[in-house]
């Protein structure tokens, strides 16, 4: 994987999922390695996304890296009118490694086309968020002590979810069971359906929350967001539908964990954090070996 | 069949692009960059055509081309077929297939990729051929046939 930019899920094999989820696990028992003295990391936010740049920059300090790069597009050339191959020409001479997010979608794409240095795609756009599904993988190999023939409920936006499309095009890696659990406005697409469709891979599609979480081994929920309904009174109707509450859980299975790529606003009742099932902090926490995983394979450090 | 004798008998040495659907004359023009060239061309349009209800046929004089650049307008012209003419005969008779892989002349129909914003040529690997189906390398979003807009 050497100097090969992480751009989108979908570039990766399933055997590089796995060298990285390993490497991950060694970060994990030893997180505090000077592994980059030297080297330059530039983590460029072109849209504010505090969880993810705290989580790499987090990485890279806890292996001895430097970070330059900004924030949000008001504090760089951006806001003066510079294009996106202007800054990656330039920035790239700085340092060993971009991590990028960037509103539009194929714009990591294209700065990894342009780029000397290699690139991880920290957003691009609705398109893909290739780390966040790493670390979900991560989390599920890590609870469930194996990725093959997990039972998996994806709850609430899965229709623009971009974290929920590029776990499912992962865990079809895995023989997956999935289950979709969306109002009617915001279901899985069609484009996916067929692809599973085209594997042999079982899906269940539901409206609401039943007893059949009691078959789930995870259960990876979303946001609903209400800018998504077109009709407000529909989004008023439905939001209470796709909340989980801890009683939800009570004949559900003991090796169950509840992920959500966070932020969490109300879609998960706080009541339920101090839950085992619960394991959404955790996975962020894992975020960052992970992070630590696919930088030094792309910087050649291990 | 009496027509197309007529027709392509009429140049000498080149190439007589037959069976384009009618409305999609200009695109292929465009594609081809007919606008630009200082050759002998003809076209024919809204003329009767049994399969495709009205067709349009363009004949280039001493003009040939290459499978790779014919190709392209099998997204806008699938049922298109070629003759090439050398001295007044038809020496061969090619249909146009659509390529795996298509770069420039297709616009994303992503209104949020960055081929839309930058300047950058667009790429899409053909995953449909028959109702063709275009997946952008960059935004990894379809554009279909009925949304296909060709690049200027």
């Amino acid at each position: 994987m050497k100097n090969k930019s992480l751009v989108s899920i979908n570039d990766y094999t399933k055997d590089e999922y796995l060298k990285i989820l390993n490497l991950a696990e060694t970060f994990e028992e030893n997180p505090v390695r000077d592994l980059m003295s030297g080297k330059v990391v530039a983590t460029l936010f072109f849209e504010p996304s505090t969880r993810t740049r705290l989580s790499f920059e987090s990485a890279v300090n806890r292996l001895g890296g430097k970070i330059i790069g900004f924030s949000d597009s008001n504090s760089s050339s951006v806001s003066k009118g510079e294009t996106l191959y202007d800054t990656i020409k330039t920035v790239s001479n700085y340092c060993d490694l971009i991590v990028m997010r960037h509103p539009l979608e194929g714009s990591a794409r294209f700065a990894s086309e342009i780029s000397p240095v290699p690139v991880i795609n920290a957003g691009d756009g609705a398109n893909q968020h290739p780390s966040q599904t790493l670390l979900d993988l991560y989390s599920i190999k890590k609870t469930q002590g194996k990725l093959d023939e997990i039972n998996i409920f994806m709850v609430g936006d899965l229709k623009y979810g971009r974290t929920v499309h590029s776990l499912l095009m992962a865990m079809s890696k895995f023989k997956t069971t999935f289950h979709f659990i969306a109002p009617d406005e915001l279901k899985m697409p069609e484009e996916y359906k067929l692809f599973l469709d085209s594997l042999g891979l079982r899906y269940y599609e539901h409206r609401d929350f039943t007893d059949i979480i009691s078959e789930a081994d995870i259960i990876y929920m979303t946001r609903v967001q209400k800018e998504r309904f077109s009709d407000p009174i529909e989004y008023e109707k439905t939001k209470n539908a796709y909340i989980l509450r801890e009683h939800m859980l009570k004949n559900t299975k003991h090796n169950l964990k509840i992920l959500h790529p966070l932020p969490r606003v109300t879609e998960i009742d706080t009541c339920l954090d101090i839950n085992p099932k619960a394991y959404y902090f955790v996975q962020a926490l894992n975020g960052v070996f992970v992070r630590q995983a696919i930088i030094t394979s792309i910087l050649g450090l291990i | 069949m009496k027509d197309k004798i007529l027709v392509v008998s009429a140049i000498k040495d080149g190439t007589v692009i037959d069976h384009i659907q009618a409305n999609s004359l200009f695109k292929v023009i465009s594609i081809l960059g007919l606008d630009k060239i200082d050759k002998t061309i003809t076209f024919g349009t809204n003329l009767e055509s049994k399969k495709l209800g009205r067709k349009a046929i363009i004949k280039l004089s001493d003009i040939f081309f290459k499978d790779k650049d014919i190709n392209k307008i099998a997204l806008v012209a699938p049922d298109a077929k070629l003759n090439i003419i050398r001295n007044y005969e038809v020496v061969e008779k090619k249909i146009v297939e659509v390529p795996d892989e298509i770069s420039g002349i297709v616009k994303c129909m992503n209104p949020q990729c960055i081929t839309n914003f930058e300047k950058v040529i667009t790429r899409f690997d053909v995953i449909s051929k028959k109702d063709v189906k275009l997946k952008c390398r960059y935004c990894e979003k379809i554009t279909d046939q009925e949304h296909m807009e060709i690049l200027k």
